[in-house]
Formats: structure tokens, C-alpha cells, sequence
């Protein structure tokens, strides 16, 4: 495969293979709508496009409020990516974070001013220990680490409901969930309330941007992002060109983790009424990360797009039940979308031989 | 003795759908082809085959109508494994992201269409297939109490897929190739081989099995469908590693599991196991900690096929 002639960037051809991808999703949606009702299909299939923009301000920052924990869920994933991991456990490191961040948002409420910076730091940390595991698994034992992280995600969810279940000082019986958090450990609102009233977003979504950054920073601007980075390119040759190989799968895995775990905790802080539900089901927002990551090309300002375009198309499927369509058409667009963005390789070479065609003509004059 | 027959029995309710699809799993990953798709693809199977038995409840019941059902989920999780089978094999696409997208599709499509059907997402249906006794054999002691009382057909069609597949994968020229396609597709091709042939049919086969083990999960431990499998599909990629790839081995690590499976969902009935005092959130752990300890020791010398989940290049020598 040789490249000659291509005049379109190649970072270009990944953001044509998204927008292909999304188009495709967007249309197999609109498809099933048709069958579906007919007659219902055009207005519902617009009130997904326009999303929660219909209903104003609110609306918006309802979009702001679902992005944040997806974006960290999503640069989760993102990162492993990037750095040759497949981190399926987001989903694992995700209820890790919910839970200490509950655990200390409800023990330590004596911290008072930073007790929201504690409790989410702590989720981090969780997440980071919970990501760690098949990170030292992989380096040391050659564990596959989409394997072990799947077994993480259920040891995580049966783990965490087995302790809150266990625990007086976690759990509403009533409810069958956990307590609710006491005001000193949400997240403030950063005035983000005044711009958005009525509607639950915080302060989260500065603080999954700001993650974001760091990301992009340490995978682009430092050499440890680039020795994670030969890691996950060639095993071996990291190794013989000196780097510690070991440490950086372990590392990779641990940031990940962090970003993830971070994550919950964002999102249990969120002061919106989510309390951990005692129940065996693994949450979404992990899983929906491994879809903004892949939209989103594992690059974290991608991400930030990705996540605020699957925030926006979520939201826009809440408002679907008016025309009597379940909300799970969003989920099918949305599979579809990753499904054909799997298929980037191929769609990468259809772009390289339209500009290829392009080129020569280009030569003959 | 009679708690003894229970947990046995309850034992293979739990073990039977694990062995299919892990069987299933096998197949695809032999070929080279990593499917973790297998729970969006149980759903799927589950989906047809009880919207299956749903309407034609009133003029089919019994066995006649379980064996349909079967044939109706392996053609529908057939049918849905094409889709990872051509992004897989022909658009070279990354198998895990394609598996991720198949299992994202899968429960929100059963919902949305049963929605449409019925107006809720649960399908009812009226379980007829319970085997109170099988006739003869149901009297033989001890062993009549274990295989043949309070049992479903499904369990018989699960140890008749485990010798198939025993028999495919090692006694045939089919499973020779398919074997060499899972550790050097390169190899297998210059001797005339058909690569891509040999990964469709181990992705199909594995997408029929997967279908089958989504309706006898279902079928003996509920009375509606839900669009969801309970992660059995996750649960028997487990059970596939632990058993190393190989049939026998799958069949011991699913009974396993599938014992543990019913520890935890029916430990309260059992007075012995109530007087140890152990949550049963520890039993429902067991078998992922179980398969973490066993990932640790065999990784180095990993079992697995060689091949699998590297898209074939003819180019590549």
C-alpha cells in the first residue's frame, strides 16, 4: 500500500471515516423510524438531530450534564488505545470510582470546603487501583487485558453491591440503594447554574475538559506519553530501545483507570440524585465510553466532540417517547456508528484512491 | 440426597447454555476470529426464539414446539453473527470493536421492536418443556434422579453439541482446517486452503450455537425475556479461556461455573450452605476470580489460538 499522491491529511481521513460512520448511523436510525411508524418518522428523526437544543438553555446543559462523565469514561478508553490497551474494564473502574466516592462522600463530611475534591480524588484513586489490575496482569503474566478487565467490571459490580448491601452507614434499605450524599460533597456548579438554570450540569464538565488537556498533553508533548505510546506500538522494541515496558503497561492502565474511576465520581457528585442502585446490572457509561472513543478516534479533543455529540443525540432520544418511539433507537444508531467505524481501514483506502484519482489529474495538468 | 438432586439439576439449567456458546466461541476463535460479540448475540437468538414461541402459543406447546424455537434462535444468531463475520473477515476490521458494536445493537434492538410488537419489552411466554420424568430412564436410581427428572430436552441437545463439537474440531478434515486457520492462516492457504471460507464458517457456527445457548438460558430460568442474558455471553468467553480452547475442558469449566451460578441464586434453599453464613455476592464472584487466577497461570503458555483476532493479509509471511 503505498501512499503516493494523497493530498488529503491522514488525521483528515479519520475524521471523514467518523463523519461517514455517524452519517450511516444517522440514516440506518432514520430507516428503522420509517418501518417502524411512518408517519411519526420525520418529526422524531428531527427531534434527534436537534436534540435537547429544543428546550433552551435547559436542554444544554442537560447535554453538558450526560457529556461529562461520558467524555472521562471515553478518554478512558481513548488513552489505552493509544497506548495498545483495550480497556473494556472502563466499566469496572467506573464502579470502583462511583463507590468511593459515595464511601467518602458520605463518611467524611467533617472535610467540609474540599470535601468534593477529596471524595473525587478518591474515586480516581479507585478507579486507578481497579485499572491497575489487569495493567500488572498484562505486563507480568501476559494476561490479555480485555479478558481481565471484563472479569474486573463484574468482581467490581458484585464487590460494590455487596459492600453497600453489607454497610448501615452506605445503605437505604428503603430503597434499596445508597444514602444520599450531604451537600458539602457536590461538585460546585461554577456558575454553570446561572447560564443553564434548571438543568443538572456542574462544574464536572470543566473538569473532564481539563482532563482532556492533560491527556493530550502527556500523549503529544512528553516523552513519557511517547514511551506509553512505542509500548503499545511494538512490545519488543520498546523493551530492546531501553524503555521499561513493564511499568508502562501498568502505568497506561493505572492512568486509565484514573480517568475512568474519575468518571463516577463525577457523576455520583454531580448533587443530581444518583445514588448507587443494588442491583446486578452493569452501568452503561462505561461501555458508552468505548463508543465516544472510537468516535472520537482516541483523540482527546475528538473525545470532548464525541461525547458532547452522544450527549446530545441521547438527550434528543429522551424527547423521542413523544412520538411513541422508545428511546433505545439511540442506542442502535449509535452501535451502528461504531459497527462501520470498526470499518475505518477500508473507508481510509476508498478516500486514498478518490484523492489518488484526484492527484494524477492534478499531474497531467 | 434430595437437595443433592436439586443442585444438580438446577446445576445443569446454569451449565448447559454456557457450554453451547462457549462451544460456539471455540469455533470462532479456532478460526482465528476473537467473538465477543457472543452476548449480543444470545440476545438475539433469545429474542427470536421466545417471540417465536410467544406467537405461536395456541397451536404449538411441548417439545415440538422447544425444537422449533431452537432451530428458529441458531438461524437468527446465524444470521447476526454474518455481520461480524463480514466486518471481521472481509473489511478487516478490529474484531473487538465489531464484537462491542454487535453487543450495543443487540439488547436495544429487542427492546425496540418488542416495544413496537407489544407495547412492552418483556415477551411472556408459557414455559410447556419442562420433562417431569423421562419415561424409563426416569426410574432408574440415583442416576434416573440426576439426568432424567425435572429436566428440558435443551439439556440432551447440549451434551449431543459437545461430542459434535468434539468429533468436528478433532476427528475431521473440516476441523483440521479450521485449527490451521486459528494458528497460521498463512500456512493453511498455501496448502489450498480457503481462509475466508474457513473463518466464515467458525464465526457462523459460532453465531448458531450462540443463538441456541440464548433461549435454553432463558428458557428454564424465567418466564419472560427481557432483552438481556445476565452477561452469560461475557460469562462464557470465561468459561471458553478456562477451558483452554479445548471441548472436555470447556465442558469442566462450565460445570463449574454453572455450579457456582447456582450457589449463588439458590444457596438459601440449601440449609447445609445457609449455616456456612457466605453472602452469596461471594459465590457470584467465584467464577471471575477463578478465571483471573487461571488467566495468571496459563497466559505464558497460552493455549489460544495463534491467529486469533489478527485479521488475515494474504501479503503477510
Amino acid at each position: 500500500m503505498k501512499n503516493k499522491g494523497i493530498k488529503i491529511k491522514k488525521s483528515d481521513f479519520g475524521f471523514l471515516s467518523s463523519l461517514f460512520a455517524v452519517f450511516v448511523g444517522l440514516l440506518f436510525g432514520f430507516i428503522i423510524l420509517l418501518c417502524s411508524n411512518a408517519s411519526q418518522a420525520v418529526p422524531g428523526f428531527l427531534t434527534i438531530l436537534t436534540g435537547a437544543l429544543t428546550h433552551g438553555n435547559k436542554g444544554a446543559g442537560q447535554v453538558f450534564y450526560y457529556a461529562t462523565p461520558i467524555i472521562l469514561t471515553g478518554l478512558s478508553v481513548g488513552f489505552a488505545f493509544k497506548t495498545g490497551l483495550f480497556n473494556i474494564g472502563a466499566t469496572g473502574q467506573f464502579i470502583a470510582g462511583s463507590f468511593a466516592a459515595v464511601v467518602v462522600g458520605l463518611t467524611l463530611p467533617s472535610l467540609g470546603a474540599v470535601h468534593w475534591t477529596v471524595a473525587l480524588l478518591a474515586s480516581a484513586a479507585a478507579g486507578a487501583v481497579w485499572g491497575a489490575v489487569p495493567g500488572i496482569l498484562k505486563a507480568f503474566f501476559n494476561v490479555n487485558e480485555v479478558i481481565s478487565s471484563i472479569m474486573m467490571n463484574y468482581i467490581g459490580l458484585y464487590a460494590v453491591n455487596f459492600t453497600v448491601k453489607g454497610s448501615k452507614t452506605l445503605f437505604d434499605s428503603l430503597r434499596n440503594q445508597s444514602l444520599p450524599l450531604p451537600e458539602s460533597s457536590h461538585i460546585p456548579k461554577m456558575g454553570l447554574n446561572l447560564l443553564f438554570p434548571d438543568s443538572s450540569v456542574n462544574g464536572g464538565i470543566f473538569i473532564a475538559v481539563l482532563a482532556a488537556l492533560v491527556i493530550y498533553i502527556i500523549l503529544n508533548k512528553t516523552t513519557f506519553g511517547f514511551e506509553l505510546k512505542a509500548v503499545g506500538f511494538n512490545r519488543n522494541a520498546s523493551k530492546y530501545a531501553g524503555i521499561n515496558e513493564k511499568k508502562s503497561i501498568i502505568l497506561s492502565m493505572v492512568i486509565a483507570g484514573a480517568l475512568a474511576g474519575m468518571a463516577g465520581g463525577l457523576l455520583y457528585l454531580a448533587g443530581s440524585g444518583k445514588h448507587i442502585e443494588v442491583v446486578d446490572v452493569l452501568p452503561a457509561e462505561g461501555f458508552t465510553g468505548i463508543s465516544v472513543a472510537l468516535l472520537g478516534l482516541s483523540n482527546p479533543l475528538g473525545i470532548v466532540l464525541a461525547g458532547l455529540f452522544i450527549a446530545h443525540i441521547t438527550s434528543g432520544g429522551f424527547y423521542l417517547q413523544l412520538f411513541e418511539f422508545s428511546t433505545e433507537i439511540i442506542d442502535i444508531i449509535v452501535a451502528v456508528i461504531i459497527y462501520f467505524s470498526a470499518f475505518s481501514l477500508i473507508i481510509r483506502l476508498l478516500f486514498s484512491k478518490i484523492s489518488k484519482g484526484r492527484g494524477e489529474v492534478k499531474n497531467h495538468e | 440426597m434430595s437437595s443433592v438432586y436439586f443442585i444438580f439439576q438446577q446445576t445443569m439449567f446454569f451449565t448447559i447454555p454456557l457450554l453451547i456458546v462457549a462451544l460456539g466461541g471455540m469455533f470462532s476463535e479456532r478460526s482465528g476470529i476473537i467473538n465477543i460479540a457472543l452476548e449480543g448475540i444470545m440476545i438475539i437468538g433469545a429474542f427470536c426464539s421466545i417471540l417465536f414461541i410467544h406467537l405461536t402459543e395456541g397451536f404449538l406447546s411441548g417439545q415440538v414446539q422447544l425444537l422449533l424455537a431452537i432451530g428458529v434462535a441458531a438461524l437468527s444468531g446465524l444470521l447476526f453473527s454474518l455481520l461480524h463475520a463480514y466486518a471481521s473477515v472481509n473489511m478487516k476490521a478490529d474484531q473487538t470493536i465489531s464484537g462491542t458494536a454487535l453487543n450495543m445493537f443487540a439488547p436495544a434492538f429487542a427492546i425496540f421492536i418488542a416495544r413496537i410488537l407489544q407495547g412492552v419489552q418483556q415477551i411472556q411466554f408459557t414455559n410447556t418443556f419442562r420433562i417431569e420424568s423421562v419415561p424409563v430412564l426416569g426410574n432408574i436410581p440415583v442416576i434416573g434422579n440426576l439426568f432424567f427428572k425435572n429436566t428440558y430436552i435443551t439439556t440432551y441437545i447440549g451434551f449431543l453439541i459437545l461430542i459434535l463439537s468434539y468429533i468436528v474440531i478433532y476427528k475431521t478434515k473440516f476441523g483440521l482446517r479450521l485449527r490451521a486457520c486459528g494458528e497460521h492462516p498463512q500456512a493453511a492457504d498455501s496448502v489450498g486452503i480457503n481462509v475466508y471460507k474457513m473463518q466464515y464458517a467458525g464465526v457462523l457456527i459460532s453465531g448458531a450455537l450462540g443463538g441456541i445457548g440464548g433461549l435454553v438460558f432463558v428458557v428454564p430460568t424465567s418466564t419472560n425475556f427481557n432483552a438481556t442474558v445476565a452477561g452469560y455471553g461475557f460469562l462464557a468467553l470465561a468459561v471458553l479461556i478456562f477451558g483452554q480452547w479445548k471441548p472436555l475442558r470447556i465442558f469442566w469449566a462450565s460445570l463449574f461455573f454453572g455450579f457456582m451460578k447456582t450457589i449463588a441464586a439458590s444457596y438459601s434453599g440449601i440449609a447445609v450452605l445457609e449455616g456456612l453464613g457466605i453472602p452469596s455476592y461471594i459465590y457470584k464472584m467465584i467464577p471471575y476470580v477463578a478465571t483471573l487466577i487461571v488467566l495468571v497461570f496459563t497466559s505464558k503458555n497460552s493455549q489460544a489460538p495463534r491467529a486469533s483476532g489478527i485479521p488475515y493479509d494474504k501479503g503477510v509471511r
